[in-house]
């Protein structure tokens, strides 16, 4: 059942991350680019996990874990950039 | 009985993944596109984080929880950035389907 | 005991995000995170200006809860609209005046309608008064404020604020 789903789940995944992928170059403006790339980290994480899952280990959970922060702090500090025209006052 | 909890939680959260990504790419203005990524993609990987706490939990080697310190962060972070995007959308004045509180823009951010 | 414990729920927290990071309950990591969860606050104090009270837990419980089903529920909503034509959508920009006066309350309520029914919180006006809250699709904004403040506000009110 699950050698099933798990390819499947990956497809779907893939597929989210180039719809986010053909956002982040069409734009049009500032914020789309920057929320498509702070969806394209929340699906690196989901791969991530799936990967994790398929090969059976829990190796991949750290790489997981760094990505969700970096990429919060990422989007934090363009967004702040967006707002300010600067990022540290 | 495990392997179709399993299957679903990773369908569902595949699903969901996808469907946050659709609405990325096909809603018309930034203000509605916001709302796939936030809601759909936030609880699509979480179901697949619980389904990864799940699995590696049930293979003998003890319970494995840290997926859902993973699962708490995106929960809490996600608003935060939905928030802060949708603030620097209104202070660039992005074009909207809705019409714009004018003045509760001006009155707020200011220039 | 204030002194010594400048933020009584803070480190528990912490201490369980640590066990959750370790993600192990031995003694030696309980002790570790009881330790750091007593330490970090002291050297963060300046950033915690407010000591957070809960003076209700059951109805916070509760509000949880909710919060945790509602999230399933818009998720299907979104998805429907998603999926649905895009020409159809209302979007609209709704203000919803605040009561809530605690900082940690208000962000929580921000975070509560941005995960909830089709909302995003886009702006906090400056005397946080009221929360700029964008509708993905809505006939009746006065009806969704309404929504929002008897649903969400008045329990977060109950547990951060003393009556």
């Amino acid at each position: 059942m699950l050698n099933v789903v798990i390819p499947i789940a990956f497809a779907l995944v893939v597929a989210a991350a180039a719809l986010n992928f053909w956002r982040l170059l069409r734009g049009p403006s500032a914020p789309d680019r920057i929320l498509a790339l702070d969806t394209l980290y929340v699906n690196a994480i989901a791969l991530l996990v799936l990967l994790g899952i398929h090969l059976g280990s829990a190796l991949y959970f750290e790489a997981a874990l760094l990505i969700a922060l970096m990429g919060f702090v990422g989007t934090v500090a363009l967004c702040k950039y967006l707002l300010r025209g600067d990022i540290i006052e | 009985m495990l392997d179709y909890l399993l299957s679903f939680l990773i369908l569902t959260g595949a699903i969901f993944t996808f469907i946050g990504s659709l609405g990325l790419a096909r809603l018309r203005d930034f203000y509605t596109r916001l709302h796939g990524p936030t809601k759909a993609t936030t609880l699509g990987v979480g179901s697949l984080l619980i389904a990864s706490a799940v699995f590696f939990s049930t293979r003998g080697e003890g319970i494995s929880l840290h997926e859902v310190l993973v699962t708490l962060f995106l929960f809490i972070t996600a608003p935060v950035s939905a928030h802060l995007l949708s603030k620097a959308a209104l202070h660039l004045r992005l074009k909207s389907l809705a019409a714009l509180p004018e003045e509760a823009v001006q009155k707020n951010i200011g220039d | 005991m204030h002194r010594l414990l400048p933020h009584p729920i803070l480190a528990p927290a912490l201490a369980g995000i640590w066990l959750l990071l370790a993600n192990s309950l031995a003694p030696g990591q309980i002790v570790l995170g009881l330790l750091l969860g007593w330490a970090i606050p002291f050297f963060t104090l300046r950033f915690w200006p407010e000591a957070v009270r809960i003076y209700k837990p059951l109805t916070l419980l509760r509000f949880t809860a909710m919060v945790l089903l509602d999230i399933v529920r818009a998720n299907f909503t979104v998805a429907r609209l998603i999926l649905g034509n895009p020409q159809r959508l209302r979007p609209a920009f709704v203000i919803v005046p605040l009561e809530l006066r605690s900082e940690l309350a208000i962000s929580l309520l921000a975070n509560t309608i941005c995960l909830t029914p089709g909302t995003v919180s886009a702006l906090l006006a400056p005397d946080n008064k009221s929360l700029l809250v964008h509708a993905l699709n809505t006939t009746d904004p006065d009806a969704l404020a309404a929504t929002i403040k008897q649903r969400y506000e008045t329990p977060l009110k109950e547990v951060f604020e003393p009556c």
